[in-house]
């Protein structure tokens, strides 16, 4: 059987989406969607030429509504959620790392 | 109060005639729960306080006489958002999270006086068929407790079917109100893509998602899609369509009625006894004055493929806000905000849902896009044009729901493969959005067994026409598992 998808482009695709796996869990990942990729490709039997793609079945198109704030008067509530806050700010760690700054 | 034995109306009766109170109804809902649930493992939260409270106040005012869920104890399945109430869509990743609003559904029966006394267990974000994906327990089906009760919604199903509540409220994104449905005896509504608003549900794959209402009775279902069908503006892709009366027509019948039976979806992988409980279905619509014949949809087979492509990559895009900043779990010890949204998505997602969000991004990414999902999109238009060219003549298609009745926990949960081929009879009906109930219709070694009716896109009216008929005649419904209540 060719293979599908090796495990580094598993590695790959799981940095894409911010997803850590760990060494010993990659080949059991990679065996497992290398098979569901194998499905996927069986669409290439089909001939779509020329046919539009379908993104939504929704009935409605372009819906347009005013762009108006509204407040929920929720702020308590919404940070409660937060899994670190300070001052009435949600809390995260460093962003940019500055230690070269100073060079 | 035995579930078993009543309906929403026969409940909303003795609640109007002041035989039981609405806070004396819900207090026998908990026991009930209590009693039952330890064995059946259908809710992940239960609100005492919360639903005794709404009861009160229901009771305080007034039992609505024309409304007939007015202090009706119910049931809501754990992705759609409760104001205060823990929702967590079975994932570790939200374990504590309180919403700050109401899923539009649930504030549409709130508003109707329902009383919310839980929240049902599922697949983690829905993704799975069997519940066994919940990052909390394990449901057992209470027909035979060492059985699935399918998924996602299967907390709600077998909330349902165990007589803990009389209704629920599910969602549908490949099957997961039907399927659960069927595996546990009870009536499953997904509804028309845009007829139910989408809003405070947690997303999964955004243009398949639907809720609908899991109940024992094909009436208390359309009762239930009443009360939370109809645009909002808080969901623009839902319908502005004037809603129906949908249990107006359930007394019609289905004589001149046109269904077809997909060949495709009779063949490969069906159990014979779900093959029989099909074939008997129609037998009972052609007594009852219907045509029934066999109708095809070329491209059913594609579907597995195209569906897993689709869902997954919505996924991967709505599954992006988990990140550990503003609600959900947040990782410790980490050393920057890279490093913060990587471990709190490893710890916090259970491995099928990294396993769609990776195929998603796989089959978005560049390269590979054109291949998978623009290719999926372009099969599911042909899958739609194959169900429009069957509806030019049938007003409706019978089919079964799943291939097997439920299966054995553990069985199918270690093979994701398995598990989606499994879908094969239900998403096609996401894909095209179209209006599909699964109603009890046989038995299978003393396992229910249900079928599908999908009807034209928001033509739930025929739906629950025939699901009525087929239902009054015959006694499926009625069945009630050994377990649980005062069986």
């Amino acid at each position: 059987m060719t293979e599908k998808i090796s495990e580094d482009q598993v590695k790959h695709v799981a940095e894409l989406a911010k997803l850590k796996i760990a060494d010993d869990q990659l080949p059991y990942f990679t065996t497992q969607l290398d098979q569901i990729i194998g499905l996927f490709e069986t669409l290439s039997e089909v001939d779509t030429d020329g046919v539009e793609p379908t993104s939504s079945v929704t009935d409605q198109i372009n819906v347009m509504r005013d762009d108006i704030a509204e407040n929920w008067h929720q702020r308590q509530a919404l940070l409660d959620n937060a899994p670190d806050t300070a001052d009435g700010y949600i809390r995260v760690p460093t962003i940019i790392d500055e230690s070269g700054d100073n060079e | 109060m035995n579930y078993f034995d009543q309906s929403l109306a026969s409940i909303h009766k003795q609640l109007v005639n002041q035989e039981i109170s609405a806070k004396d109804l819900t207090q026998q809902t908990l026991d009930n729960i209590k009693s039952v649930d330890p064995d059946i493992n259908a809710f992940i939260t239960v609100d005492d306080e919360g639903a005794l409270k709404k009861a009160a106040d229901v009771d305080a005012k007034g039992i609505d006489a024309d409304n007939v869920l007015s202090g009706m104890p119910i049931a809501i399945k754990d992705n759609m958002v409760t104001k205060g109430l823990t929702t967590t869509a079975a994932s570790k990743i939200l374990e504590n999270f309180k919403p700050i609003y109401d899923a539009t559904a649930v504030d549409k029966l709130n508003k109707l006086g329902t009383i919310t006394v839980g929240k049902t267990n599922m697949d983690e974000f829905a993704m799975g068929g069997s519940t066994e994906n919940s990052a909390f327990k394990i449901t057992h089906n209470p027909w035979d407790t060492t059985k699935v009760p399918g998924g996602s919604s299967g907390g709600s199903a077998a909330a349902v079917a165990a007589g803990e509540v009389i209704a629920a409220l599910g969602s549908d994104t490949g099957g997961s109100i039907r399927q659960p449905a069927s595996f546990n005896g009870v009536v499953g509504m997904k509804p028309t893509y845009g007829r139910v608003s989408r809003w405070g549900l947690i997303a999964f794959g955004s243009s398949l998602d639907q809720i609908g209402p899991i109940t024992r009775n094909v009436s208390d279902n359309a009762t239930i899609m009443n009360a939370i069908a109809g645009h909002d503006n808080h969901d623009l892709t839902s319908s502005t369509k004037e809603v129906p009366d949908f249990t107006s027509t359930l007394d019609k019948g289905v004589k001149g009625m046109k269904i077809g039976i997909p060949t495709e979806f009779m063949a490969q992988g069906l159990d014979d006894d779900i093959k029989q409980t099909v074939l008997d279905t129609a037998a009972t619509f052609k007594k009852l004055g219907a045509d029934v014949e066999e109708v095809s949809l070329p491209h059913t087979k594609y579907g597995v493929a195209a569906y897993y492509i689709i869902s997954s990559s919505e996924a991967s895009s709505n599954l992006q806000r988990f990140d550990g900043i503003r609600y959900g779990r947040r990782a410790k010890d980490v050393k920057d905000l890279e490093d913060l949204y990587v471990k709190s998505r490893s710890e916090g997602f259970g491995d099928e849902v990294k396993r769609r969000i990776m195929l998603g991004t796989f089959s978005l990414s560049a390269g590979f896009y054109d291949a998978y999902f623009k290719k999926a999109a372009q099969v599911r238009t042909l899958m739609i044009n194959d169900f429009t060219n069957v509806f030019k003549d049938y007003d409706l298609i019978l089919a079964p729901t799943a291939p097997t009745p439920a299966y054995g926990i553990g069985e199918d949960v270690s093979d994701p493969m398995t598990m989606y081929m499994n879908d094969v009879l239900t998403l096609p009906v996401n894909l095209a959005g179209l209006p599909g109930m699964s109603i009890p219709a046989g038995f299978s070694n003393g396992l229910p067994v249900g079928v599908q009716l999908i009807g034209r896109p928001f033509d739930e009216l025929t739906v629950y026409q025939a699901g009525s008929t087929f239902e009054q005649e015959t006694d499926f419904a009625k069945q009630t598992p050994k377990m649980g209540g005062n069986n």
